[in-house]
């Protein structure tokens, strides 16, 4: 097990600074300056210049690399071109509002799917059963974006129950604001999420409750439940992890949709924003963080994957 | 052993349940209990909802319109101040005398002026803050109207002397945008410290800024006690926002497509001010085909700007002939000298030697209105048979290309400034319309020693840019801002993005 961690972790550092040179270069590539969201249309040259020389544009790019690099490694994410603000702090206001947004997301999704899908495997043969499973089918259709048009419309405009958007401007001070703000959203993800989500419960429990090993112990007297409890879900659950993770990952980054839908001041209109504005440091900034939630809960989703499945464990690192 | 075993994971199953329970009960009970608070609310606290949130707090550093929107008059306040209706009057300035010649300009300072930190106001913070704007590092839109100035003298703490290099007849006008900020501040991108009644309370990046009235104010103290500008990036979640109470009034409708809800509604007041942002197709005067005159008259005549007006704004905005739009003191409608007429477009095109029309690629950037207006001009000179292809161009990169390197042909581009018609006398402008005469009329109109002789001057201007059709002016977009009904006392004009926030309230 050590030996395994040992190397997931040099796994993780090298995907780290791969994706740091990548970061970079891909900025680097695209078209304009990033300079020019400083100037008015009525700027002449030497304020073009100017302008260049503060934010660095007009130096080499492996200059402007190796002083990133080396900030980084100092856990300095730099300075924003635009705001001039530091990035670092910004980046963790920004995720007060995204990190709640992704884990009650998750967890919402988490409950919906494990109870729609599982019901819809188990009472497949149902009208309620294909029921379920079409509703999860047309889920997966339906873009998240509007579904939070809809139910905007539906519980802002009509019902006057929830606000429309906006986040608290002292942010968690009152949880219960905070909450209401998110709440909206939060539907908005997890229904789109638990829908694909109880595809794959739904299969991976279909393909339990026709196992060999199910049969066995109801041959050997054990009740369904106990059966299930003891062999099923547990078999049930390696597949689903697995994309677990990667469905976490997922609505990490791609609340940035959702966030300009309801305009919350998450890390997703923060980036949307930068890149708008050339805005390198705070591009970088994000990303790197993005870069290692997502490598980070990758990690998370194998060892949980690991725990459950002994079968795993032996394969991979040979003993244990 | 198992009993042990089934026991645990029982538990845990109950509580990830109950855990389930507890998230979807938090997530819609709480939600059911404070419904619609906040509509109730006093308004004592104006809400207002843009869409230009600053990029930083300075205006000579790129803070953009955002910072202009929500500082200027409300926190910062200038020498001299443009009404809303477009006049300029005094305002940290009392008083000011104009040496015979024009080129020394001597002001009096208001008395009992502090700034929010508690220093008083004092010339020397007039000359530092003028010189902000002129220094080389400066980027301020205003500079180069400003190289005028060949030097500030103080001869004492009230007194402000402006000696300039050459005639200027709007330097009132001009220093109506130079913020008099305190020449002790540092750090102006991410605090503030000016004179205007509302100090900064705080600005959340990506949310909201707020403005908190200042008790130190030397004029009368504002009508609220806190403004908020919301921020958003979605045309329809402003609206929305708009709709269930968020916010209050928005300064500026950017999508018509939402006003539909507004007009018909007795809670809601729809506000169609006047605006000065035009919508230009601005050719590259210095190349082909568009270095003809008869092809640029040619191409404005093939296009139906009232068609295209109304499929972008409804019945919103204004047609204009020129540059200058109504509320410029030079205006004159001259939508008649390239009116729309496809037969005089084809004839013209024939005499500049394109009986068969040309080709050639409009660099349009991506935001709107740009895309769909670049589509309309697509199929309105495929009529003359002008083949136009549309490149899709990034904001940045514009301004490298097109601005910087004047790399194009054709673009489209919004020019929100008023009084911006003197770019036409700038030869090195990036759509190189170069008339020596209309650059001596600019420069004449500058060293005017009356406004009369300006509008005259600026008036010729306007005429022979229209007849020369320097550039294709579509239309100028509609000012409109929606407000909750029960409020009272918001600026509707917003000329050069600016929104004084004092008098607003509720009736």
């Amino acid at each position: 097990m050590t030996r395994y961690l040992l190397r997931r972790a040099a796994f993780l550092l090298i995907s780290l600074l791969a994706a740091i040179v990548v970061l970079f270069v891909l900025l680097r590539l695209l078209p304009g300056d990033p300079a020019n969201a400083l100037l008015s249309v009525n700027a002449t040259p030497e304020q073009i210049a100017a302008a260049q020389a503060q934010v660095g544009s007009d130096r080499p790019l492996a200059e402007q690399f190796a002083s990133w690099f080396g900030d980084v490694l100092t856990l300095d994410l730099g300075r924003s071109f635009i705001s001039s603000l530091p990035v670092g702090p910004e980046i963790v206001s920004r995720l007060a509002v995204t990190v709640p947004l992704t884990l009650l997301s998750f967890a919402l999704a988490l409950v919906v799917s494990l109870v729609v899908g599982f019901v819809a495997a188990w009472k497949s043969r149902t009208w309620y059963g294909q029921a379920l499973s079409a509703l999860s089918q047309l889920g997966i259709a339906v873009p998240a974006f509007w579904v939070g048009i809809l139910l905007v419309s539906l519980f802002s405009i009509r019902l006057r129950l929830l606000p429309s958007g906006g986040f608290p401007r002292d942010d968690w001070a009152d949880p219960a604001d905070a909450i209401r703000s998110l709440t909206l959203p939060v539907i908005t993800i997890a229904i789109v999420m638990s829908a694909s989500l109880a595809r794959y419960v739904r299969s991976a429990t279909l393909d339990v409750l026709g196992s060999d090993f199910l049969r066995n112990a109801r041959a050997l007297g054990a009740p369904f439940r106990v059966a299930m409890w003891r062999h099923g879900l547990r078999n049930a659950s390696v597949p689903v992890i697995s994309i677990l993770g990667i469905e976490l990952a997922t609505t990490f980054l791609g609340a940035v949709v959702i966030e300009s839908v309801f305009t919350l001041p998450g890390l997703g209109s923060m980036l949307l924003r930068a890149i708008a504005q050339h805005d390198y440091p705070n591009i970088q900034g994000i990303l790197l963080v993005s870069t290692v939630a997502v490598l980070v809960i990758g990690f998370l989703a194998d060892l949980v994957q690991r725990l459950v499945d002994p079968r795993l464990r032996a394969s991979i690192s040979g003993n244990r | 052993m198992i009993r042990t075993g089934k026991t645990t994971r029982t538990k845990a199953t109950t509580a990830l349940i109950a855990a389930g329970a507890i998230v979807t009960l938090a997530l819609t009970g709480c939600s059911v209990g404070q419904g619609g608070g906040k509509a109730s609310a006093a308004h004592d606290t104006i809400e207002i909802g843009s869409i230009y949130e600053p990029q930083n707090l300075s205006a000579s550093s790129g803070g953009g319109q955002g910072v202009t929107e929500a500082f200027n008059g409300n926190v910062y306040e200038g020498l001299f101040k443009l009404t809303d209706a477009g006049d300029v009057e005094p305002l940290l300035a009392t008083d000011y005398t104009m040496s015979d010649d024009g080129l020394s300009y001597t002001f009096t300072l208001r008395d009992g002026v502090t700034f929010h930190s508690g220093k008083a106001l004092t010339s020397a913070d007039v000359k530092s803050s003028i010189e902000r704007v002129t220094a080389d590092d400066s980027q301020s839109a205003r500079k180069s109207s400003l190289a005028v100035i060949s030097g500030i003298e103080t001869p004492d703490d009230k007194t402000v002397v402006v000696k300039l290099s050459s005639r200027s007849i709007s330097l009132p006008y001009l220093l109506s945008y130079i913020w008099i900020v305190n020449s002790e501040a540092t750090d102006l991108k991410t605090s503030e410290d000016g004179t205007g009644p509302y100090t900064l309370g705080e600005w959340k990046r990506g949310s909201s800024l707020s403005l908190e009235a200042w008790d130190g104010y030397w004029g009368d103290a504002p009508k609220n006690h806190e403004v908020v500008f919301n921020y958003f990036t979605d045309a329809t979640a402003l609206s929305n926002a708009l709709l269930t109470n968020e916010v209050d009034i928005v300064t500026s409708v950017q999508s018509p497509d939402a006003l539909s809800q507004f007009e018909n509604n007795p809670d809601f007041v729809v506000s169609d001010g006047d605006s000065t942002t035009k919508e230009l197709l601005a050719f590259n005067d210095k190349v082909a085909p568009f270095d003809k005159v008869d092809v640029r008259k040619a191409v404005y005549s093939a296009i139906d700007r009232e068609k295209l007006l109304n499929s972008i704004w409804g019945d919103h905005g204004t047609l204009i002939g020129s540059m200058v739009p109504p509320t410029d003191p030079w205006y004159e409608d001259l939508t008649d000298v390239n009116p729309y007429d496809v037969d005089l477009a084809k004839s013209l095109l024939a005499k500049a030697g394109y009986p068969d029309g040309f080709a050639f690629t409009l660099d349009a950037p991506t935001y709107d209105p740009h895309p769909a207006v670049a589509e309309f001009l697509k199929s309105e000179l495929a009529k003359v048979g002008i083949t136009m292809t549309i490149n899709p161009i990034s904001a940045d990169e514009w301004y490298t290309k097109v601005f910087q390197k004047h790399d194009f042909t054709a673009t489209l581009q919004e020019h929100v400034n008023d009084r911006d018609v003197v770019w036409y006398g700038d030869p090195d402008f990036y759509w190189g319309y170069d008339n020596p005469q209309v650059t001596k009329w600019v420069a004449e109109a500058e060293q005017a020693s009356s406004t009369e002789e300006q509008t005259a001057k600026l008036k010729l201007v306007n005429e022979q840019i229209a007849k020369d059709a320097a550039s294709a002016w579509l239309y100028l977009y509609p000012q409109i801002v929606v407000a909750s009904s029960d409020l009272t006392g918001y600026p509707v004009n917003g000329l050069n993005s600016q929104f004084y926030a004092y008098d607003i309230t509720t009736k």
